[in-house]
């Protein structure tokens, strides 16, 4: 999808850095961040945390049909992770054959290139995932 | 609220219709629709419209006026709602509230979508607009990918396995077959769904329902006018609708619906019914998964036990509880707008006992579960035979 800088620089924190929030009241974890806490709501006292990119694999998928942008990087695998700190996260999982995933696996957070709009346009980074053995 | 009766259905034939645009099709849906209610235009009082992505399948906006202008249905009011592929079940549902509230008297509603003149991967883009943009298409995922996601945990937690899957598609084929309004009327095996091209593993494509043209619309009427139009009026006797978080990542649980469990058990409650007075149902199997979920969500089956349930043959048009007697978006197609009112066309004729080849016996009540996204929005019908 070809989107402006904007939309992308404004992501920049959650992306590159894994700046999710939690909800002091009720001690619930959020990434993406959330501007209010849906069990709390306007109770809640919401405060930015910062993510190891430590987890374990929930739920895992291998992605053969891409989307567009995507064509070059298939078959790819994509995850649902528990992080360690309490959020589950989307994300693919990189430098991985297909013996090696499964559910529960450990992974670690690795930046990379996520898709690029065109050859004249932005090139969109972010966070990925790998297995520790 | 005053009761609700469904008194006209009309639908197109759902697949890829070429020399068909978007307006012919729900004009032509809209008219089947008028001519089955013996009503005419002049009558109705307003319509809503669903459809989820005509700005990006087909570049237009602004549909509600566009049909009131091509059904010759000016200057009444229609209304657009979106709820991506719940879009359909939405109108339903507005139509069903203003025509209980008094407000309006003869209301028409419609789903419609044109999705075959795009390429499959404008296709795929305009559809995933139905997710998490920024938290999950960003980053590589597809619709089928989400529900792949489903489908490994349900696996994992209840054992069930790619056969269990491919059985829900060949059911479908199998009811679809029965039916001229499908989209494939061909039979398959689950031979034939296990070695068909991988998507998003464990999902092939023959557990994806297909990209689809078509529409379908319903005309509604106060209850006790309903005789006046009809010999056979469908009564409704429940409308709900739930929503849960727009991404699978923040979600209570993966296995299951949380917005379908919520939205049918509202629904049980408000028409005073259990799961097992349903005698049968037309459930929202996007994907295979979908379907083995959605049984178990409806209570129809204890959760875990849905796919060795399908596979068992309990769901198939002889089985205990006949689901997608039409063949289901798997094989009757899924034109994302119009497949909840197509749902609610289909249940009519069973429970007129109009259904032909697929008429389940005796059929009185029915039950109808669509659901937009991953679950994210699901919206229940419960209707009965007067």
């Amino acid at each position: 999808m070809k989107s402006s800088i904007s939309l992308t620089w404004r992501r920049i924190p959650e992306r590159y850095r894994l700046e999710g929030n939690e909800c002091l009241s009720c001690k619930s974890s959020f990434f993406p961040p959330r501007a209010v806490c849906p069990k709390c709501r306007r109770k809640g006292k919401l405060s930015p945390k910062r993510y190891s990119g430590k987890g374990k694999i929930y739920s895992y998928t291998r992605i053969h049909v891409p989307p567009d942008g995507f064509e070059t990087q298939a078959p790819y695998f994509l995850a649902l992770i528990d992080l360690a700190e309490g959020a589950r996260i989307l994300g693919q999982i990189v430098d991985c054959q297909e013996n090696d995933i499964s559910e529960g696996a450990n992974v670690e957070s690795v930046f990379r290139m996520i898709q690029k709009d065109d050859p004249e346009g932005l090139i969109h980074y972010g966070f990925k995932f790998r297995i520790v053995k | 609220m005053r009761d609700v009766a469904i008194i006209g259905v009309g639908m197109t034939k759902f697949g890829e219709h070429w020399d068909k645009g978007f307006r012919e099709l729900v004009v032509e849906a809209g008219i089947k629709a008028l001519e089955d209610g013996n009503v005419h235009g002049d009558k109705i009082d307003a319509g809503f419209v669903g459809t989820m992505a005509s700005g990006k399948l087909i570049g237009q906006e602004h549909i509600g006026a566009l049909i009131a202008d091509f059904m010759g249905l000016t200057p009444i009011p229609i209304t657009r709602v979106e709820g991506a592929c719940a879009s359909g079940s939405l109108a339903l549902r507005q139509g069903i509230m203003a025509v209980g509230s008094g407000e309006y008297n003869l209301v028409v509603v419609g789903g419609v979508e044109k999705m075959t003149d795009l390429g499959t991967t404008g296709v795929t883009t305009a559809l995933g607009g139905a997710g998490d943009q920024e938290w999950e298409l960003f980053f590589g995922a597809t619709f089928p990918a989400l529900y792949a996601l489903m489908a490994k945990r349900h696996m994992i937690d209840y054992g069930t396995t790619e056969e269990m899957l491919a059985s829900v598609a060949v059911k479908n084929h199998e009811n679809g077959f029965k039916n001229p309004y499908a989209q494939f009327r061909k039979k398959i095996t689950i031979d034939d769904v296990l070695k068909s091209k991988m998507v998003a593993d464990p999902l092939k494509i023959l557990d994806c329902s297909p990209i689809s043209d078509g529409a379908a619309a319903l005309v509604l009427a106060p209850m006790e006018e309903a005789y006046s139009y009809t010999k056979k009026p469908v009564k409704v006797l429940a409308s709900t609708q739930a929503s849960d978080t727009i991404a699978l990542n923040s979600r209570e649980t993966l296995t299951g619906v949380k917005s379908a469990q919520i939205a049918s058990q509202q629904a049980y409650k408000k028409a005073k019914i259990t799961p097992k007075d349903i005698n049968l149902a037309e459930v929202h199997d996007c994907f295979t998964i979908a379907e083995i979920m959605a049984i178990e969500d409806l209570g129809f089956f204890k959760k875990g036990e849905g796919g060795i349930a399908s596979f068992e043959g309990k769901t198939a048009l002889n089985g205990e509880i006949p689901i997608n007697t039409s063949g289901g978006l798997k094989s009757c197609g899924h034109p994302v707008g119009a497949t909840g009112i197509k749902q609610l066309v289909e249940l009519s004729w069973q429970l007129r006992n109009e259904a032909g080849e697929r008429q389940v016996k005796d059929a009185s009540t029915g039950l109808a579960h669509n659901v937009g996204g991953s679950g994210a929005t699901t919206v229940v019908h419960i209707v009965k035979r007067d």
